[in-house]
């Protein structure tokens, strides 16, 4: 049994009165990609915001490497070595290209990302690393997203949604980056709504469909028609 | 109801039940009521968090001297005459600090607070730095005798207070008051319905100043003497105020009311303390602001549901309520 | 000859008022936080300042050694302690707290030090001059002016300069993501509040050399410093310190016309440049 350096146990996360999720059970192993997937509204974001703190739940709903932190503060979790690369990119309008990776480091670990290393994998953000990072194009401010969360040298990676808004090619450049980016050991989980690029880059994928997870299984092994029943919640 | 119209005709009798210093205190005591309401309905309602009512409440004062001593109007006629002014010379003002936001704008209202000061202590006619008293005659002019003064203030006061009280009710009921509500819940929401928010918050903060300043004019007639210092004092017609407000419980009509008897039952057990009594209504507003944001009539309102003026309104549904 | 005089002390008057607003500024910038018992903080650290020279018998600027880290630790622990818990969407409770904080302080130190007018002694500095290009100018003002100027490159240098820099602007742009890369935004904000409070130290201890003070003079130094951010333009330091010298000049002018006039004339100023320039002369553009 491999050890899981990711655990949820009957997580419910909840905003005010609303609930978002409902027992979630998943479980992540060392150096695995997995991809989580559903419709709008599904939960998925609520998921990596309870996962990576910025949600507070129960202590055990949420064991990383062992320790409950499920209540744990987000900047907390993040010196524990989970990395978000948040919906919608959100960098920080006031500082630069350079500054907001060099934020992203604001933790201390040690690990291989640099921001040497960050620039050796997008090159671009190096010619553009002293100007304001809302000038950047939506792929550019994508990898500077990424780049930050890198800086933080995790050991848990997680993608949010990072093919909204941005066009296909510019999409194809990021993904076909991704092995480079969780080579190394590096566990990631991606949430996509973008399906098929989801599933070509991960070894297992979860379903979610309105707060519960619908479908889980290996990439290889669950059908188009599963996947499609999974994700609207219909009954064959 | 009933239990308010008994209390109003034994309160409109005091002047025959109560001492002279006990009379002077209840005067006292609706005129901070008013102020209360008044600064109540621009904070608590319309979002205007204004630290400067204190340059509306000399002004109206200023003017209650003037008129009566240069114009020789009726003291009376004059602090009516000054409600008018301060209304006039509200609307260039909120032109201006109207371009300040939150904070800063209660900054600004200090600020204009401060100019009336200053400009009022360079009239040497109304004596300057050092102020005047009312002339003898404009005194005599009210009654004759100096228990039908006392009594005749006394009931200028309740009267102001049950006029101030009706109003802002009335208001708050009616279209203007929705409007005012629906601002202060969410300012972009109510701009999408079509409320002109700068307008309904002008005529707020205009009708306000006017009765501060009338008000105003009401403290330094019972006074009978007025200086820069004691018109425009902040901590005599803001910093009070606002601790009554806050303790009361800001944005309901019934927090004034028990912050005013609050706050004076604190001052007359307290007051011979000076500095101390001002360092504990400092931390009590403080607590309450973090523990009870809502005030004492707020926890009250919570623990028993309670509602002396109906102000809210209630959505019925079928399905018994998941709680508050 | 005589308006140039009061042009150029106006001038180096602005550098103080600069003090006073920069620390105003600072914690508005990072927190959205406007504190109204700031000018009564600037009170407290040049009581702090006088109690220092008197128990130890130092010169008030060597006092700045206790007085600056004592004011910065009071900084933190009043924003950890109390003014975190009013940050938010309502304007309110900060406002309310802080001046229920002004009424506290202006009492406190009237209990514990009276009414009486007090002054630090600075010895031979406070009348030494200096000739300048054919005027003759106080040593003092012209030390105060480059002691603004270095604390805002100062404070520029740690803004744009520096990973806590980096730390304050991220957290006031998205708090919640600067959560992300580990910036625990309580302590962020205390680390804010301890630095505006350093100056503050550095803004009374300078004030209560110059001129004397008592516990209710607090009011007017928040006043002028938040009319010299807002002449300046909100997010500019360096208008700040414009801010400032408008105001001063305005006010040395004014005084000039006729003593009574100096308050007057800073006002008028102030709302003159509100009502042709809402935003400042010099506004940082914001996101």
């Amino acid at each position: 049994m491999p050890d899981h350096v990711l655990s949820l146990r009957q997580l419910d996360a909840h905003y005010g009165d609303f609930q978002a999720l409902f027992g979630i059970d998943m479980q992540i192993a060392a150096g695995e990609v997995v991809a989580i997937i559903g419709a709008n509204g599904a939960g998925k974001t609520t998921l990596l915001r309870s996962i990576a703190g910025l949600l507070q739940n129960k202590a055990t709903q949420v064991t990383y490497q062992g320790k409950s932190i499920g209540a744990l503060r987000a900047d907390q979790v993040a010196g524990k070595g989970i990395a978000l690369v948040p919906e919608g990119r959100q960098l920080f309008p006031s500082l630069s290209v350079a500054e907001n990776l060099m934020i992203g480091a604001q933790t201390g670990r040690a690990g291989p990302w640099s921001l040497k290393k960050v620039y050796a994998l997008f090159p671009i953000l190096q010619e553009r690393k002293d100007q304001a990072s809302t000038t950047l194009s939506g792929g550019q401010q994508q990898m500077v997203a990424i780049g930050r969360a890198l800086m933080a040298n995790p050991d848990l990676i997680l993608f949010d949604e990072i093919s909204l808004g941005l066009a296909p090619v510019i999409i194809k450049s990021i993904y076909d980056a991704l092995p480079d980016i969780v080579g190394g050991g590096m566990t990631a989980m991606i949430v996509e709504q973008d399906i098929s690029k989801a599933l070509s880059v991960s070894s297992r994928v979860y379903c979610l469909q309105e707060g519960r997870v619908s479908l889980s299984g290996g990439t290889n092994s669950v059908s188009r028609d599963d996947i499609t029943r999974a994700y609207f919640g219909v009954e064959a | 109801m009933v239990i308010a119209a008994l209390g109003l005709i034994v309160l409109a009798a005091a002047p025959w039940w109560a001492g002279r210093a006990d009379l002077r205190l209840l005067g006292e005591i609706f005129l901070y009521l008013s102020l209360a309401m008044l600064w109540n309905l621009m904070a608590g309602y319309a979002g205007l968090v204004s630290v400067g009512q204190q340059a509306y409440v000399g002004f109206g004062g200023y003017m209650l001297f003037a008129l009566t001593m240069f114009a020789g109007l009726h003291p009376i006629v004059a602090i009516l005459a000054g409600g008018l002014l301060a209304a006039a010379i509200s609307v260039p003002i909120a032109a201006l600090i109207f371009r300040l936001k939150g904070a800063y704008f209660a900054i600004g209202t200090w600020v204009m607070a401060e100019v009336f000061r200053l400009s009022f202590a360079q009239v040497s006619s109304l004596g300057g730095g050092s102020g005047s008293s009312l002339p003898v005659d404009v005194v005599r002019s009210l009654a004759e005798s100096r228990s039908g003064r006392e009594a005749l203030s006394y009931w200028l006061a309740l009267g102001a207070a049950v006029v101030v009280i009706g109003c802002v009710y009335l208001f708050l009921r009616s279209n203007r008051g929705l409007a005012l509500t629906a601002i202060r819940d969410s300012e972009v929401a109510a701009a999408g319905l079509g409320i002109n928010i700068w307008r309904t918050k002008l005529e707020v903060y205009v009708v306000t100043s006017a009765f501060t300043a009338i008000i105003g004019g009401l403290i330094f007639l019972q006074k009978l003497r007025i200086s820069p210092d004691a018109a425009f004092s902040v901590n005599d017609w803001t910093a009070f105020v606002i601790f009554i407000v806050v303790i009361g419980g800001i944005g309901t009509l019934e927090g004034p009311i028990i912050g005013t008897i609050l706050f004076f039952l604190l001052r007359e057990t307290l007051a011979d303390l000076g500095t101390i009594y001002l360092i504990v209504l400092g931390l009590v507003a403080i607590g309450i602001m973090l523990k009870a944001p809502k005030g004492v009539w707020g926890l009250i309102r919570s623990r028993f549901d309670l509602e002396f003026f109906p102000l809210s309104y209630r959505v019925r549904t079928d399905a018994p309520n998941k709680g508050a | 000859m005589d308006w140039i005089v009061a042009i150029v002390q106006g001038t180096l008057l602005g550098g103080l008022y600069a003090l006073f607003a920069a620390g105003l500024s600072l914690i508005f910038g990072v927190m959205r936080l406007v504190n109204i018992a700031h000018g009564d903080l600037i009170v407290l650290a040049a009581y702090m300042g006088l109690s220092t020279t008197v128990m130890l018998g130092v010169h008030p600027f060597m006092a700045l050694l206790i007085v600056m880290p004592a004011m910065a630790g009071i900084g933190y622990v009043l924003q950890r302690g109390i003014l975190n818990r009013t940050l938010g969407d309502d304007i309110l409770p900060p406002l309310l707290v802080t001046f229920g904080l002004s009424v506290i302080l202006q009492n406190a130190l009237l209990e514990a030090y009276s009414a009486d007018p007090q002054k630090m002694n600075a010895g031979a500095i406070e009348t030494a001059s200096v000739p300048v290009g054919g005027l003759t100018l106080g040593v003092l003002p012209l030390l105060t002016f480059a002691i603004a100027i270095a604390v805002i490159a100062g404070l520029q240098f740690i803004f744009y300069r520096t990973s806590l820099g980096r730390a304050f602007r991220a957290t006031s742009d998205n708090s919640d993501i600067a959560q992300l890369m580990g910036l625990n935004k309580a302590h962020v904000f205390g680390m804010a509040m301890a630095l505006a409070l350093a100056v503050t130290a550095i803004a009374g201890i300078l004030l209560g050399v110059r001129t004397s003070f008592d516990p209710s003079v607090g009011g007017a130094r928040l006043i002028f410093g938040f009319e010299a951010v807002i002449i300046g333009g909100l997010g500019n330091l360096w208008g700040t310190l414009a801010g400032g010298v408008i105001l001063g000049v305005a006010q040395t002018i004014g005084a000039k016309v006729d003593p009574g006039w100096q308050l007057l004339a800073g006002h008028i100023a102030f709302l003159v440049v509100l009502a042709v320039r809402p935003h400042g002369l010099f506004p940082r553009v914001a996101h």
